[in-house]
């Protein structure tokens, strides 16, 4: 069952085709990687699956019904949660409240009930607590709960980050270069905690410059190119693949 | 957290009391006055440090809600409508017990709406304008966001210097008290001076639980995510757009229930209650009360409306009010009762040896 289907999409900047008619589904329950080299478009199709920018054509299926020019929080509503390459973890809050966050779409309490402070707030407030808490002690940073989160180290402000997505409890993550910036034990560690984070059964979308990280925990890959797709295959026919081979080598890859 | 609150809100109740109990001491309960008018202001302060610190929306156009409320009010309680006394809305008004008969101050008869119900329509009229505001005004950023709030200000100011029916440059008086229950009325009589200011700072205290309520809850976890990383907080489903206009509203409520109290403790309302200058004002003390904190800006609103109701800032109050913004933003952005001040200040005084090279 595919989880995602990406039809046709393409969106152009300017005079820039930065997406053009890429397709590709992601099956429930896999693993799947977007890689290229810099300025392939990887990070637009992200914003484009996950609504921060709307496509010039194509459609984008999840869970079989369209969300392309729905907004991101709507989006988010349905499932669907996602990393920033650049990290963006909410400044002034500690690292238990950015997770807690994420708990977000799963509360009801509005204004009124928030003000007066009714039951309900409070055992959301509760479960949210107590979930973020489980997913930090899950990714080994559950010592950091109570420190403002942008005060962390790069790697551990990564897994807050990575927190913060899986406690929308979402059907797909799209994680956008989770290793960037880690060193190699870090990076192993990612490795190690986006196959676990799959074996929970959150499927994963994955842009990482990263090979081994990428040959390790992908089920299939898929390589973009000047905005366009190149290839679509599993990692071992990815790594014989003569055009992937060619762009890797090039010179305008830094893999 | 919650303990906390309450902790905290005990703290304030006290602090309430204990002034009124010393001026009563001390027989200096002519001070109760200008408290009791600095509660109101503070009203509107902790209203608009919750959209400002805590939602991160500037809005420079407050005094206008406050004199939305305060107008509405005045306006439906002193407006007499004994001429139209036989047109069925007036005789159905009537019939609902929502108008009031009494005499004005020349012994006049005068037929008009009953406080709490002109209270009712100016907060829902309120609101009403809030929302009709706040939805494309929020979805400016920064100095758009400053400006399309100050051009709404400036609308509201003329109407109320303009409109004959609204007294243009004298504004309404011989606006009725405001009987809350039984016991308790809303005036400016030398008799209700202590109640007043129990009311006035119960309102107060009222508006600082809930505010806190929202801030340690949910809704505030969101607030503080919009203001910290808009984008990040989309993608985590919030409605940012939803959760702004809503915080803007409420604050506007907050404010204009502050204008419709004071108005009936005053006994009238006047343009300069919607003035930018009084908006700036509000602003500024949030600004040195340290953004997002309620407490901080809460003291300051307090403190600083106190000192230039009773004169002590002089004629140039309002030239105060534009230094301490200058100053505030160039030297403490964060706030004069932040507590990385405090941290700061502490650290200079208490130095202990063994922290010098750390
Ligand atoms: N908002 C935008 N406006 C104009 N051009 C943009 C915008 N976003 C991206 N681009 C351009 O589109 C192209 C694709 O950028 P994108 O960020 O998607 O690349 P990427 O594959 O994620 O690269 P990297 O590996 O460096 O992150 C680049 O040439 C970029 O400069
Ligand atoms: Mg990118």
């Amino acid at each position: 069952m595919q989880l995602l289907e990406v039809k046709g999409i393409g969106k152009r900047f300017g005079g820039l085709q930065a997406v053009n008619g890429v397709s590709f589904g992601v099956r429930g329950g896999t693993v799947k990687a977007l890689i290229g080299p810099n300025g392939a478009g990887k990070t637009t199709l992200f914003n484009l699956i996950s609504g921060f920018l709307t496509p010039d054509n194509g459609t984008i299926l999840f869970h079989n019904h369209p969300v392309q020019g729905l907004r991101p929080f709507e989006i988010a509503a349905k499932g669907m949660a996602r990393t920033f390459q650049h990290i963006r973890l909410f400044p002034e809050m500690t690292s238990l409240e950015n997770v807690m966050i994420g708990r977000h779409i799963h509360g009801k309490s509005g204004f009124l009930s928030a003000m007066l402070d009714l039951p309900r707030t409070r055992r959301e407030d509760r479960d949210a607590r107590e979930k973020a808490l489980e997913l930090m002690d899950f990714l080994g940073i559950a010592g950091l709960a109570g420190h403002e989160a942008t005060s962390l180290s790069y790697g551990q402000q990564r897994l807050v980050e990575l927190a913060r997505g899986l406690a929308c409890e979402p059907a797909l993550l799209l994680l956008d270069e989770p290793a960037a910036g880690l060193n190699m034990r870090e990076t192993a560690e990612m490795a190690f905690l986006i196959s676990r984070i799959r074996d929970r059964g959150v499927t994963i979308l994955i842009v990482e410059h990263d090979m081994s990280l990428v040959m390790n925990i992908s089920d299939e890959i898929i390589v973009l190119n000047y905005g366009e797709k190149i290839a679509d295959d599993v990692p071992l026919a990815i790594q014989k693949n003569e055009d992937v081979i060619r762009i890797y080598l090039g010179g305008d890859g830094d893999a | 957290m919650r303990s906390r609150i309450h902790r905290a809100l005990f703290g304030l109740v006290a602090a309430v009391i204990a002034v009124q109990q010393v001026t009563a001491y001390t027989g200096s309960e002519y001070y109760l006055t200008q408290l009791t008018m600095s509660a109101y202001y503070s009203l509107v302060i902790v209203g608009l440090c919750l959209l400002m610190g805590y939602a991160g929306q500037i809005s420079l156009g407050h005094a206008g809600f406050f004199a939305i409320g305060g107008y509405i009010s005045a306006f439906l309680t002193t407006h007499d409508l004994s001429p139209l006394k036989d047109s069925g809305i007036v005789s159905f008004l009537s019939k609902a017990g929502l108008l009031s008969q009494r005499t004005d101050l020349y012994g006049g008869r005068l037929l008009t709406v009953q406080p709490w119900a002109a209270c009712i329509v100016a907060i829902l009229a309120t609101v009403v304008i809030a929302y009709i505001v706040g939805g494309p005004v929020l979805r400016l950023k920064g100095h758009y966001l400053a400006m399309a709030t100050l051009g709404f200000g400036t609308i509201i100011y003329r109407i109320a210097i303009g409109t004959t029916a609204l007294g243009a440059a004298d504004g309404l008086s011989d606006v009725p008290p405001f009987r809350l229950l039984p016991f308790l009325e809303v005036s400016g009589e030398m008799s209700d001076r202590v109640q007043n200011y129990y009311i006035a700072w119960g309102l107060v205290i009222l508006a600082v639980l809930f505010s806190l309520n929202i801030i340690h809850s949910r809704i505030g976890r969101a607030l503080r995510s919009i203001h910290g990383a808009e984008d990040a907080a989309n993608a985590m489903g919030i409605d940012t757009a939803r959760y702004k206009l809503n915080t803007f509203v409420l604050s506007a409520v907050f404010a204009s229930v502050a204008g419709v109290f004071l108005t009936h403790y005053n006994g009238g309302i006047g343009p300069s209650e919607a003035s930018i200058m009084k908006s700036v004002r509000y602003v500024a003390i949030v600004a040195v009360g340290g953004m997002a904190n309620l407490w901080g800006a809460l003291v300051m609103g307090t403190l600083l409306n106190f000192l230039s109701l009773r004169g002590y800032l002089g004629t140039y109050d309002d030239a105060v009010f534009g230094g301490i913004l200058i100053i505030i933003m160039l030297f403490v952005p964060q706030g004069l009762l932040h507590v990385d001040v405090f941290r700061g200040l502490r650290g200079l005084v208490l130095r202990r040896p063994n922290e010098k090279e750390t």
